[in-house]
Formats: C-alpha cells, structure tokens, sequence
C-alpha cells in the first residue's frame, strides 16, 4: 500500500535537516503506529506525505500503490486515496461544512472518472455517517471547524475520512486534545473503517490510543529516522519506561 | 476647528466642462443653476485633491468620454427569476418600449423628463437638496454636476409597502456612451421600498440617487456593477434618514477600470440603522473606489459598513471610509470593516478609515486588513481533494461572502453570490 525508502527531508525556509532517511512499508489492511519523542518528525512524515508546502525532498521515495506521490499536487494525492486527519484542523469561515464536504467528495469522484453524487444520495450518506460519530446537523451546517470543541474538530477529521473512503489514512495525533469519552469516540470511528484492505498509519505519542485502535505494527521514531520496530508490546514498553532506554539501546 | 464651521476648500485655479443647462419647468430649472453654481464654485475634482488621493478623476471630467467596449457576455440575467418592475436604461436614456408599466401599488414612479415637464413639483424638496447637504464638509463636483445637467432618471415616492422591487437595467450599446441619472427616491413615513440596480450603463456613467426615508420607512438596495470592463462610473447615494428608519444597500462590482462608489448618509432621527456593504473583484487594470461618509446626529443609531475587495494581476482597490458623531448624536453604535485580499503581490488595497466623534457615550469601531490568501486553510482544501484553483475560489467566495451577507433578502444574496460564481468560473476560461 505506502512505501516509503529513504526518505530525507529538510525543512525549506530554514537549512535545517528534518527527516534523515525514513523507511517504512504498510501492506494492505495494516495498522501502524508511529511513536517517538517530540521533535522525532513524525508530524513532518505526515505533511510530506499529505504535499504540504515549506518541505523539500532532498532524497528516497514514498509511493502508493507504486505510484510516486511525492510528485503529486495535495488534491492529486488525496484522489490516489490518501487522507490526512490533521492534528490541528484547521477552521474555514465562511464555508459551510456540508459544502466543503460535498466539493470534496464530489472532486475526488470526478477526478477519478466517477460520477457525482446527487445531493439527495450525498445528504443520505453524510447523514448516516454524521450520527455514528454524534455530529449534529448543527455542526454540519456550521463553517468548517469554526467554533468547534477540540472534540468535535476530531470527529469532523475522521467524517470527512469516512464519506472520503481513502485507501491509506494517515492519523497525526489525533488524540490530542481529547478527553476519553472522545478518545473512544473518534477511535470507533476510525475501527469502522477497517475493512481488512484500507491501511492506517497512526502517529501518537502516547499508547492509550493504540489500547482502542489496536495496529499490527509499532514504530518507534527519534532525530528523523524510524529506530526501532515492533509488536504493540512496544507501545506498552514506551508506555512503562519511555523513550529513555529505546534511545540509548539503538545508541 | 468644529465639522460645522468648514467649508469646501475654494480652488484657486479648477477645470469646469463647459456646461448648458437643460431646459425645464421652474422648479427644475432653479434646482439645475444652483448645482451649477456649486459645481463651478467648487471646480471639478483633479488628481491633487485629497479627496482623490487614491483615484485619478481625469477621465471623469475629461471633455468627451474614453470609449469602451461592449462585452457580450450572452450569460443568465441578473435577478431573473425575481418578480419586479423593470426600467431600461440605454445608455442612459429611459426606454419605454423595454420597460414595464410605470405602475406599482403603493409607489409613484415618473421618469425625470416628464417630472422635469412641471413647474410645481413636490421633488423640489429633494432634488439636489440631499446633494446639496452632502457636499459639506468634502465637496463632491461630480454630483453637483449631475444635478446641473441630468435629464434622465426617475423621480419615485413610496407611500406604503412596494409589492415588489423597482428594478433599474442600465445597457451600454453605444461604446461612446456619456450617461447622466439622477434618481429621486422619497420613503414616506412607514414606507417599504427596494431598488434593484445592474448593467454598465455607458462607456462614462455619472448617477445620483438621493434617498429620502422617513420614520420608520425602510429601504433596500442591492447593485450589480462591471461587466464591460472599459466603462468607467462615478456614482454618488445620498441618504437621509428619520426616525427608526433603515437603509440597506449593498454593491457587487466585478469588472471596470474605473469605479467611485460614494455614500454619503445622514442619521436625523433617533434610533435608525444604516447598513452599506460592498463586494469587488478586480483583474489586471480593475480601479475601485468606496468612498462613504457616515453622519450621525441622531440618538441610538447604528450603522455598519461592511467592505471587501478580491484583487489580482496589479487590480486596485480603494476603501476611504468616514464616521462622523455630532455632539447630540449619544449612543451611537457606528462599525467599519474594510478588508482586502490580494491574489498576488501585483495588486494594491489602499484604505482610509476616519471616525470623527464629538459625542461622549457612543460605540465606534473600526478595522482594516489587507491580505493573501490563507495557505494552511488553503492546504486543508486540496489535500481533501480539491483542486487549487477551486480551493482558492471557495476561500475567496467565503471573504467576500462577509459582504454579501448583509444583503437582507435570501434569493437576491443568492443572485449575487451566483453572479460572483459565474465571474469566476470564466476567469479560469
């Protein structure tokens, strides 16, 4: 599904090296987690993946589904099947939710030779979608994430996911900022998607998450690079010991 | 020195077109020599003006107009699918033969050329007197110039609630057009009135409107302007206002290399809200001007002004906005917003805003932004899938949509944001 070779990658305004040569491989219908101390470049992983501007490839290769995505434009991206639930959604005055939703939805559509929903099976569905996630229809018609709780910006990430049906959904700290109750709510919303063919790559820093969204996979990522990788019992080491003792293992 | 003691700057040396007046009845004909006199003794306005600091006039006082070409833009008309009474404009000049009956419950409609007719005429009241009034403290020639010589327009009064809009379309089909209106509109005591107005009108268009409501009347104006890119227009809304009253009035422009929107309105009564807002979005040699002047000297009265520009490819934008609270006039709940967006670094917002306050308890606010588009909002777009382009319109429909919300009237705020839409898309061929 995404492959990633060596990714390096430096930030643009500044000449500061971020990602030294990440590698990382999640099949199909694998779960992944991402861990590592701040600074690790975990979120910049998922910015680069997602085509956001101010980082430079100065090296390797990611690739969905054997296509070179890093070439892509962000909306080419998103129509290969890629999706980035962002850490910090970001809040759009002035256009509604259910309208940025359905150009959405409907320019993925088109740009893969597929009709356009109608509106009448687009509100079906967002409908439906909306109340597993308990988003009101007042949030539906609110400006994108304008005004929204922490919580309720979270579970907007994970609607648009789940009315968007990519195939890699990449999750940056998506549990920040949430209580439990919210945790769990967000973390069913992302279980109802498994299907045993879509993948997710979860960044987190924290291993509470990965109690409700169980991956298959624990990377563990510290000064760019992935240094060490495992079963969710690693999750549970860091979750015990810290980043402390991985560190100074791999040093 | 006190708002009350100044008087128009007197030009030492001014340019004045050489000017006949029209014939008329008498009191027409009085109301034309006194603007006349104004107009010579103000002299018309030049490039060093302060006042058109941000503008050049030239063109607009030039003896013979710049010709511009007529665009055919072959697209859904304006307000179509709004029931109202339409008058036609061809290049200025009223046509019967396009337009509707001059027939709606609870308004008379003459057009100015038979009002003109008459020697006795209850218009003699507003002609030009709202004009008149708002040429202090700043002079405003060109209006002045418009009483002087306007033969076309309309003279309206509305004693109820209109049934329905009056809806003004003003063609260009001559690309040498000169066009002079003066629409003479007065809101009796509970009246309810809405004017509709679009079309380029001319290759040079000056027009008046001076707006009377009286207490508790209510009055609605919503404008379209631009299309053919070469006109250029000067328009001038002079408002007075009684006792909780209300005047709305929004302008859409797209399109025009040469563009000066003043409104200038006046709170007599207490307890009255004033509302005018505007939407552009310029291209390449695209020049806006929104010149408003605010004056309260009523008790509890609220205005807003609400003012955005999109421009791109060296457009400019102007927003010179001003708030003046007399001493009486307590309470006062006065807000201005001007903001720009500039798709590139080509483009120029150029603002002015002025709150002059002479009462002690009011609410004055005021704020001025300019620019680009918000990257990070504009990231979240495309990488849900859509693309740059579509994503930078969205953002740039939700700026501008601030303004468009102030049109009170759902179908027509529709109308208007459809129009911006269509603008758009063509921009992108």
């Amino acid at each position: 599904m995404l492959e990633i070779k060596n990714l390096c990658v430096d930030l643009e305004e500044e000449e500061k090296t971020i990602l030294k040569g990440v590698d990382l491989q999640i099949n199909e219908g694998e779960v992944h987690a991402i861990m590592g101390p701040n600074g690790s470049g975990k979120s910049t992983t998922s910015y680069v993946l997602a085509g956001k501007d101010g980082y430079e490839v100065t090296d390797g290769s990611a690739t969905l589904n054997g296509e070179d995505i890093l070439d892509m434009e962000p909306e080419e991206r998103a129509a290969a099947g890629l999706f980035l639930a962002f850490q910090y959604p970001v809040e759009i005055p002035g256009v509604g939710n259910m309208t940025f939703l359905r150009t959405a939805v409907n320019a993925q559509r088109k740009a893969r030779g597929e009709d356009e929903l109608s509106a009448a099976e687009f509100l079906k569905e967002v409908r439906a979608k909306a109340k597993s996630l308990k988003i009101d229809a007042e949030m539906l018609k609110r400006p994108v994430n304008v005004g929204f709780s922490g919580g309720e910006k979270k579970r907007n990430e994970i609607l648009q996911m789940a009315m968007l049906e990519p195939k890699m959904c990449v999750l940056d700290e998506t549990d920040s900022g949430l209580d439990v109750d919210a945790m769990k709510l967000v973390a069913e919303g992302v279980n109802a998607l498994r299907d045993g063919k879509r993948s997710f790559l979860v960044i987190t820093h924290y291993q509470r998450l990965l109690d409700h969204i169980k991956p298959d996979v624990v990377h563990i990522m510290a000064d760019g690079k992935i240094i060490k990788s495992g079963g969710p019992e690693l999750a549970l080491e860091v979750e015990n010991n810290g980043y402390a003792d991985i560190l100074a293992e791999v040093a | 020195m006190m708002y009350a003691d100044r008087k128009p700057i007197k030009k030492t040396a001014y340019v004045m077109p050489d000017v006949a007046l029209p014939t008329g009845g008498k009191w027409i004909t009085a109301a034309r020599k006194a603007a006349l006199n104004s107009a010579s003794e103000y002299g018309m306005p030049q490039k060093r003006d302060e006042y058109w600091k941000y503008t050049d006039p030239t063109t607009l006082t030039s003896d013979q107009p710049t010709s511009a070409a007529i665009f055919d833009a072959n697209e859904v008309g304006l307000f179509d699918n709004v029931d109202r009474v339409k008058l036609f404009f061809v290049d200025g000049v009223f046509n019967a033969e396009l337009s509707d009956d001059l027939s709606l419950a609870g308004v008379e409609i003459e057009t100015l050329e038979t009002a003109a007719q008459a020697d006795i005429h209850w218009a003699s009241n507003l002609y030009g007197v709202l004009e008149t009034n708002g040429q202090r403290p700043v002079p405003r020639p060109l209006a002045a110039l418009n009483t002087a010589t306007a033969t076309q327009g309309t003279v309206i009064r509305a004693t109820g609630k209109a049934e329905k809009p009056i809806s003004f379309i003003y063609l260009h089909e001559d690309e040498n057009s000169d066009a002079t209106i003066h629409h003479t509109i007065k809101l009796e005591e509970g009246a309810d009135l809405s004017i509709l107005e679009n079309g380029p009108a001319a290759a040079r268009f000056n027009k008046v409107m001076e707006v009377e409501v009286a207490d508790g009347a209510s009055f609605h104006h919503v404008r379209a302007q631009g299309r053919d890119h070469e006109r250029r227009a000067v328009t001038h809304i002079f408002a007075r206002l009684g006792r909780e009253s209300s005047f709305k009035s929004f302008t859409l422009t797209v399109n025009g290399v040469l563009t000066r929107n003043e409104a200038i309105i006046e709170f007599t009564g207490d307890d009255a809200h004033a509302t005018v807002a505007g939407a552009c979005a310029g291209d390449g040699d695209f020049h806006h001007d929104d010149t408003v002047f605010i004056t309260h000297d009523g008790v509890n009265c609220e205005s807003r002004q609400v003012y955005k520009k999109v421009l791109r490819n060296g457009a400019v934008g102007v927003f010179q906005g001003k708030i003046l609270v007399k001493p009486d006039a307590q309470k006062t709940d006065g807000y201005q917003i001007s903001q720009g967006l500039l798709l590139d670094d080509n483009s120029t917002f150029q603002a002015k805003p002025e709150l002059e306050i002479y009462a002690d308890d009011v609410a004055c606010s005021h704020g001025s932004t300019v620019g680009a588009l918000d990257d990070t909002a504009l990231f979240y777009l495309t990488s849900r899938g859509i693309p740059h382009k579509e994503a930078q319109d969205m953002l740039t429909l939700a700026f501008l949509g601030e303004a468009i919300d102030e049109i009170e009237d759902e179908d027509l705020a529709e109308d208007i944001r459809a129009r911006l839409e269509r603008w758009m898309a063509r921009r992108h061929g």
